[in-house]
């Protein structure tokens, strides 16, 4: 049986069981927040959400593309902490704030290239690469400089101020929108391309791909590439959020985009989940924070050990069908 | 000489579906060497895995007497305590530890739980001095070859006080001087008064070193044959081995062969993991339009290896060797080098190397050639659906629709499935291993019939089987490859099972 019956629901296929139960969850802290707080079942909470995580989850979306492929990519916090950096030094010197951001997502995609060629090419364990990579990227935001650059370039500037009008009092930042666009592409590519299927094929057996004669090195180095890249767009999207660069921004972002992915319901072995599923994920980390902050008296690290806990069930549940499907 | 220190009898082992074992006897005097013999699948190694405990008591019927007593093994622990070892084909070491430690595993010489290094060494060297290997006893395994790794086995056993040692094809990996020491060590085994149990296909080393055979077929003993009185010739063997009724198992079939379609010549490959071993040596052959060609070899005989060296070079070092297609000289590098001179292979592992478990029907049938299916890079998913669908009518793929998992079919269904994949790259040759392992009798008829409709539509086909019955009822002609040798190649007219049998274990002169 490739199906799943839930109460109310009826009969869907099982692979979309972890994204509803992602769904589901989100809805119910929604309406929990809503029924113990004033003021919080409003759409703009919601929105609010979008943009306070929007680099997260252009980070989250590249780490997507690597966990689908069995791999992982520890790097991203550094590279997201380095793009502001690099575009901190750069528009103080003066430069074009578009040239900058070109730079800076080539820089972003260069790195996760180089990492995924080294990944292929010397079948070294991609935990390992990234780690250096992670650590290479944030020790390099230090040789820029050691304090925080502030930036006041006035497309940036206008980049964090602008707030796009939706109606009914709602409004979102650009951010939101490059975010959504990334997501919609990405979506785009894994489901309808080729390259999207070498993704999941490289994912669910490395070694049948190869068979089918498959590009598997290339998809492999591709995904880090795109991972690279998303860090860096990642990175612009802090910077117009935070309107500085600085070593220390985004310390331990890659686990909280691991942990999206993962309570979005993509197996961390590769192979199966969804885009939607890690948007998911990002907006149940950010409804996580917002309770907190709206419950006031709790200190900010319960957003961690509620984080801790969800990934706890969402890893015994992945468990808990990859066992039953294997029967 | 007549005191039997093991008898199985009327041992019977029933998995899900297939008698593996029925009513099998089996008695091994003490301190002689007892060969088993018998085709791929005869039940050789499930009759040593109820003996070592691997099937515990109970999971099977009947008796094992051993030592004069009556034995109810719950593991290999308690085999073990008994004194019966057993080596297994794929060697049971550990890479990255030393001889000594691999030796003594499980095992330790330890003083209040501390090890006691000097003695470990001390005893692992007496014990390497008893099967002849000269090693540092603290050299790692990883640096030994796979001829000294096997004395290593038999020097851990020995350290385990063993008396019954059933060793599982020992020279199947090894080259000729392995061999030859290794038979050595058994005759001084023996000579010490240690009783062995080998299982070998390589018959004339069986009638060089056994004082008695019992030979197995599909799950039954044929007969125990002594060396000594009863007249045995390898002839002798092979007839008990194969003696089996073609029934009508197989679809009827007259080709219509046409031209030479791809030809290998001089192909020879070597091991990854041993240097210098030739897997595959000098093989050539020749496939025709609309012909179905057989490739018969037992275990190890490099079957397998052949084929994966030919796809696109997936197994094997320094392969060298010449390919045509269509009579020209082609250069194969890689798998899309494979595809696109229009060959596909279907593994015999099909869970593992053919197929993505968790992927749907859909999704594995467009894998290989999605390129068809799609535009720039873009994938039409309409079509890829309706392909499916086409494929699922066609080769009658029970499943209730192509969005279903594969990984939840059934291996006739999964075996449609990877058909599917490499027809739609539109191949001119399909080389299948091991097509239908592991599929039960019914779509193991359907597969025949898609074999045959492929060779009617003009593809060459080459199929890869154990199963000798099988390839006389559907080849047009039959190569056999032993040790890395094509050793014959007989028309369909003229093969009988004792006649490839003979040539399957005709051993280099």
């Amino acid at each position: 049986m490739t199906t799943a019956t839930i109460p109310g629901v009826g009969r869907v296929p099982r692979k979309y069981v972890p994204v509803l139960v992602t769904a589901v969850l989100f809805l119910v802290m929604f309406a929990a927040g809503g029924i113990r707080y004033e003021d919080f079942a409003t759409g703009q909470i919601i929105l609010n959400v979008f943009i306070d995580n929007a680099f997260l989850l252009v980070v989250a979306v590249g780490m997507t593309f690597v966990i689908l492929t069995g791999g992982i990519d520890l790097s991203v916090g550094s590279v997201v902490a380095l793009s502001t950096m690099v575009a901190a030094t750069l528009l103080k010197h003066g430069w074009s704030p578009w040239l900058v951001i070109l730079i800076v997502l080539l820089i972003g995609a260069v790195l996760g290239l180089g990492m995924g060629a080294i990944i292929h090419y010397f079948e070294i364990q991609p935990f390992i690469v990234t780690l250096a990579g992670m650590f290479l990227a944030r020790g390099l935001c230090f040789t820029i400089d050691t304090e925080s650059i502030s930036i006041d370039n006035s497309t940036f500037v206008g980049f964090a101020q602008t707030r796009i009008d939706l109606g009914g009092e709602m409004w979102v930042s650009p951010s939101v929108l490059i975010a959504v666009a990334v997501v919609l592409v990405a979506a785009y590519i894994l489901h309808y391309t080729r390259f999207g299927r070498n993704v999941y094929a490289t994912g669910g057996s490395e070694q049948s791909a190869l068979l089918m004669g498959l590009p598997v090195g290339r998809t492999k180095i591709a995904v880090y590439t795109i991972s690279g890249f998303c860090s860096a767009l990642g990175g612009m999207l802090l910077s117009f959020y935070m309107l500085s660069g600085y070593g220390l921004h985004a310390v331990g972002m890659e686990l909280d985009a691991i942990a999206a992915v993962v309570i979005g319901g993509t197996l961390l072995t590769g192979g199966t989940g969804f885009l939607l599923g890690t948007v998911l994920g990002v907006l149940v980390l950010g409804l996580i924070q917002t309770i907190i902050s709206f419950e006031g008296t709790l200190s900010s690290w319960w957003t961690r050990i509620f984080i801790g806990l969800l990934l706890f069930v969402f890893i015994l549940l992945q468990r808990l069908f990859s066992a039953r499907s294997r029967q | 000489m007549t005191e039997h220190i093991l008898r199985m009898s009327g041992i019977t082992k029933t998995f899900p579906g297939v008698k593996a074992l029925q009513d099998v006897n089996l008695s091994v005097r003490r301190g002689e060497i007892h060969a088993i013999c018998g085709e791929n699948g005869a039940g050789k190694s499930t009759l040593m895995k109820v003996l070592s405990g691997v099937y515990p008591h109970g999971d099977y019927e009947g008796e094992i007497t051993f030592e004069g007593r009556r034995c109810e093994f719950g593991g290999i622990r308690d085999s073990e305590h008994a004194g019966i070892v057993i080596i297994h084909q794929e060697l049971a070491l550990s890479p990255q530890l030393s001889i000594a430690e691999n030796i003594f595993l499980g095992n330790e010489r330890a003083r209040r739980g501390v090890i006691d290094w000097n003695r470990t060494n001390y005893e692992a060297a007496e014990l390497m001095k008893r099967v002849g290997l000269r090693e540092n006893p603290t050299t790692p395994i990883s640096d030994i070859g796979v001829g000294k790794q096997q004395l290593v086995e038999i020097a851990k056993a020995l350290s385990k006080e063993v008396k019954l040692l059933i060793l599982d094809e020992p020279t199947a990996a090894l080259n000729d001087d392995d061999s030859a020491h290794l038979l050595d060590l058994l005759r001084g085994l023996r000579d010490e008064g240690i009783t062995c149990v080998i299982i070998s296909h390589k018959l004339n080393e069986v009638i060089a070193i056994a004082d008695a055979v019992t030979i197995i077929r599909d799950g039954r003993t044929i007969e125990t044959l002594n060396m000594a009185t009863d007249d045995v010739t390898e002839d002798r063997i092979i007839s008990g081995m194969v003696g089996r009724a073609l029934d009508n198992r197989f679809p009827p079939h007259e080709g219509t062969i046409g031209e030479e379609a791809f030809r290998i010549e001089d192909w020879t490959v070597y091991s990854p993991s041993q240097p210098g071993r030739k897997v595959v040596d000098g093989a050539g052959l020749t496939l025709r339009r609309g012909e179905i060609v057989g490739l018969a070899g037992l275990m190890g005989a490099g079957r397998t290896e052949l084929a994966m060296s030919v796809f696109g070079r997936t197994y094997g070092v320094n392969i060298s060797g010449k390919l045509y297609k269509d009579g020209k000289p082609i250069e194969i590098r890689n798998v899309q080098d494979a595809i696109g001179h229009g060959i596909a292979y279907a593994t015999e592992d099909r869970k593992r190397y053919g197929l993505n478990l968790i992927e749907d029907i859909k999704r594995n049938i467009s894998a290989a050639g999605l390129k068809g299916l799609s535009k720039r890079g873009w994938v039409n998913e309409n079509e890829e659906y309706r392909v499916a669908e086409r494929f699922r009518a066609g080769m009658n793929i029970k499943a209730p629709g192509v969005t279903s998992v594969v990984g939840k079919l059934s291996g006739g269904n999964q075996q449609k499935v990877v058909l599917s994949k490499w027809i739609l790259t539109e191949p001119d040759v399909l080389i299948l291993d091991e097509p239908t392992r592991g599929i039960d009798v019914g779509a193991k008829y359907e597969i025949y019939t898609i074999i045959n409709r492929l060779a009617d539509q003009g593809k060459a086909v080459l199929v890869i089987s154990s199963e000798l019955p099988e390839l006389l009822g559907l080849c047009d002609r039959i190569y056999t490859l032993s040790e890395g040798r094509i050793t014959g190649e007989v028309p369909r007219a003229e093969a009988t099972q004792e006649r490839l049998m003979y040539l399957m274990t005709k051993g280099q002169e």
